[in-house]
């Protein structure tokens, strides 16, 4: 099985005839992805590698004929909240925002309607997520031949701020012969629609996860949700952490954020060593070496087994 | 983007919170003038981006206008934490009975913003919440339903404020947890917000921070209110020569992004990496492994060969770089062979041997069959993804540690 | 300010033959992403300094007729079919 996504699981492309947009849609289709309609506003008529496109969100449901899963948004950061919203009241359960540099009050406005209706948002800057052989939605892992050596089913849950980290550590998982079960890359912003600990129920309740492994930053209170959330439900997955950025820890380096907008450090908390840890506290192994993942991986499953 | 107080005390005041009669000055003599108008007692304090100005002597009392300009003089001239102030704002010396703290700020778990208030005033928030947590109120907002007052309301009354006193602090709560969403901002406190004698209350003292990101939606507030001019970007620090030279080589070019970062970064290993999070793997992979590296950098999204030869030739020509480490996370939009030919077009535009130059190259991923060919010509040693991050640091940290200094 | 190299890794050339076909010139300013074909008043063109950015998406190659351009890959000796 797999989280969020299954062989039937269709979605529309919001902003599909943006450059960036039409590789994803092809790439997506190449992989055996259901894209069963874009949407730009006034072009309607037009096809992106045979996938129609609407003027509005509703056309594409009713292109359909029954309700459409997902959305992959990628409008520019101005307009991304309406196409958000758009895509929630015409009644799509999973959105993935790759826009990046929206507002915060923006993104917290569309996850705030999102948990009112049922709804629930991957992002936003994020490239989606992947369940190998089964289905991709967004640009995650890239071309569907590129993404096909990066990610082959397996055992092993993925979770990472970073898109590329996310391969990457995947990459290592399906060389490792360990496998990935299904990877989400949440995004790097200082708030996204699904941070770990909201994802952790889909994990435990799905069998082909055995294990968790999740790539981390500085700045923000994830982690340390995470950590409570582990405490608090005595969960049946091992879960292995990566946190990269620790050299911002450096004094030379405050008030600055590397990498993604979300790694700036605005409290105690947010630093990799204090966020390190917490996660240790709550049992969850933190390893210094990104190349060291898979065979604690590997260890922690031996000793479930 | 971060504000100076008298800025901040504008933006609570266009939101209806009551403010002293404060004057911001950048000389003496206009300290003396704002001093006279006021006629009494007045407070001098230093404009800077920076904490612990009365500690440094950046904020003084005086009885009359001459003083009061005496002190202007002096403040004006005194750095403040490596800061020379914008100048100095004259505000009356307030008849104080008590003082509280009213703030807002984003609470990311919850993705909503949090109202705090507390009647423990002037001190640091986080010192009260942890020494005397029962003196801390604390309420979310929503961010799609308008902010109500009673909201606020809560918050003030759960600190065990009540009377008059909780009446007049709750409509201010309420505008800052409004001014705060309409103004996207990140932080906005009042502390202290004051309750003087005559029972009023005033903002004696605001911070506010409004989000990058926001910047360009919010240019009523910033350009027209406020003043404020398009590259007055409030950086934490001024950009190096490094940074503005690649700032320009990424605007100049709209395929691809790169990014490039040397303050606090003195070494001799230039990195040219990416893309955000592989960055930040492989600086402390290098670091962690007894690297030095000379600066911070990203490349994604695609960049063109010349975009990525522009990044590499800025690295080669910082002071002190002996060879540069090209790497990335395994890459799928971002192509090999274009990143290979820009590093390589950098080396020999610069005189330099590639082979010699460029310590490690590590990017796997798009077209890397073809960019390992290019890499094989120039005698550049090069790993595919079977070679970790942290393994491919290590032999850039290596080699450049065997090179002679 | 450094010397710039141009043709690095890639050369472009056309045949004489179709050098002056101001329909093809036209076609090549077009299809090529990187911009390496100018139409130069009905004749084509080769810019230099973008010959380098070749992507090798072919797509040059087929605008024209066959054998008469070619992408040359200098780092291997090979031309792209």
């Amino acid at each position: 099985m797999s989280i969020l996504l299954d062989k039937d699981t269709t979605f529309i492309v919001q902003g599909i005839t943006g450059r960036e947009a039409v590789n994803l849609t092809k790439e997506c289709l190449d992989y055996g992805s259901k894209v069963v309609g874009g949407v730009t506003p006034g072009r309607k008529g037009r096809e992106v590698h045979g996938v129609p496109v609407f003027d509005t969100v509703a056309q594409a449901v009713a292109h359909h004929g029954g309700p459409i899963d997902g959305s992959v948004v990628t409008v520019p950061p101005a307009f991304t909240k309406d196409a958000v919203l758009e895509a929630i009241e015409n009644g799509i359960e999973l959105i993935v925002v790759v826009t990046e540099r929206i507002p915060r009050g923006d993104v917290a406005e569309m996850v705030e309607l999102a948990d009112m209706r049922g709804a629930r948002i991957i992002g936003p800057n994020c490239l989606g997520l992947i369940v190998p052989e089964v289905c991709k939605m967004g640009g995650i892992g890239g071309p569907a031949k590129d993404a096909a050596k990066a990610y082959q089913p397996g055992r092993v849950g993925v979770m990472s701020r970073s898109g590329g980290m996310t391969t990457e550590i995947s990459s290592s998982l399906t060389q490792a012969g360990l496998g990935v079960s299904t990877a989400v890359s949440i995004g790097g912003d200082a708030i996204i629609g699904s941070a770990y600990a909201e994802l952790m129920p889909y994990f435990e309740a799905d069998e082909q996860t055995e294990a968790i492994v999740i790539y981390t930053e500085p700045g923000g209170r994830m982690e340390a949700q995470l950590a409570e959330w582990v405490k608090d439900n005595n969960s049946r997955l091992p879960i292995v952490a990566f946190m990269a950025g620790k050299f911002m820890d450096d004094e030379e380096m405050k008030g600055m954020s590397f990498g993604h907008a979300g790694t700036i450090v605005e409290g105690v908390e947010d630093t990799a060593t204090e966020k390190i840890a917490r996660l240790e506290a709550a049992g969850i192994r933190v390893v210094e070496r990104i190349d060291e993942i898979p065979d604690v991986v590997k260890e922690k499953l031996g000793a479930t087994a | 983007m971060r504000f100076y107080e008298y800025e901040a005390r504008k933006i609570v005041e266009l939101a209806g919170v009551p403010v002293t009669k404060y004057g911001f000055c950048t000389s003496a003599e206009e300290a003396r003038k704002v001093a006279e108008e006021i006629g009494g007692p007045v407070v001098i304090k230093s404009q800077v981006l920076t904490g612990g100005r009365m500690k440094a002597g950046g904020v003084k009392f005086a009885d009359t206008p001459e003083e009061a300009a005496q002190h202007a003089e002096e403040i004006l001239k005194l750095e403040i934490n490596g800061h020379m102030p914008r100048g100095v704002l004259v505000d009356p010396k307030a008849e104080v009975k008590q003082e509280y703290y009213a703030g807002v700020v984003w609470d990311g778990t919850a993705k909503k913003p949090l109202m705090l208030f507390s009647d423990m005033g002037g001190i640091d928030i986080e010192e009260v919440a942890e020494k005397h947590p029962e003196h801390v109120g604390k309420g979310h907002v929503s961010n799609l339903l308008p902010v109500s007052d009673f909201e606020a309301k809560q918050v003030v009354a759960a600190t065990g404020v009540t009377g008059s006193q909780l009446n007049r602090a709750t409509p201010v709560l309420a505008r800052l947890a409004r001014l705060f969403r309409e103004n996207d901002m990140t932080l906005a406190e009042i502390n202290p917000l004051a309750e003087l004698t005559d029972g009023s209350f005033v903002a004696l003292d605001a911070h506010m921070e409004m989000e990058a990101e926001a910047v360009g939606r919010q240019k009523k507030l910033l350009r027209k209110e406020l003043g404020i001019a398009e590259d007055d970007t409030r950086e934490t620090y001024e950009p190096s020569d490094f940074e503005k030279n690649v700032g320009a080589i990424d605007a100049a070019d709209h395929r691809g992004v790169i990014q490039g970062k040397d303050h606090g970064f003195t070494g001799n290993l230039g990195l040219v990496i990416g893309a955000g999070g592989g960055s930040l793997t492989l600086t402390d992979a290098v670091r962690n492994q007894g690297g030095q590296p000379a600066n911070y950098s990203e490349i994604g999204g695609n960049p063109s060969v010349a975009k990525a030869c522009g990044l590499a030739k800025e690295v080669l020509e910082k002071d002190g770089v002996e060879k540069i480490a090209v790497m990335m996370s395994i890459v799928s939009n971002t192509r090999v062979d274009i990143v290979a030919r820009g590093v390589i077009k950098a080396c020999l535009e610069l005189g330099k041997d590639p082979g010699e130059t460029i310590a490690i190259f590590r990017i796997p991923g798009a077209w890397e069959d073809e960019g390992f060919k290019i890499l094989e010509k120039y005698g550049v040693e090069y790993c595919d993804r079977s070679v970790s991050m942290w393994e491919a640091a290590g032999r850039a940290v290596s080699k450049i540690q065997g090179a002679p200094a | 300010m450094p010397e710039q190299l141009n043709k690095v890794f890639i050369d472009v050339e056309v045949e004489d033959s179709i050098r002056n076909d101001a329909a093809i010139a036209a076609k090549l300013e077009e299809v090529c992403p990187v911009d390496i074909y100018k139409d130069a008043g009905g004749a084509v063109e080769i810019v230099d300094s973008n010959v380098d950015e070749c992507v090798l998406c072919r797509l040059c190659i087929e605008a024209s007729p066959p054998g008469t351009v070619h992408v040359k890959k200098l780092y291997d000796g090979t031309e792209l079919q």
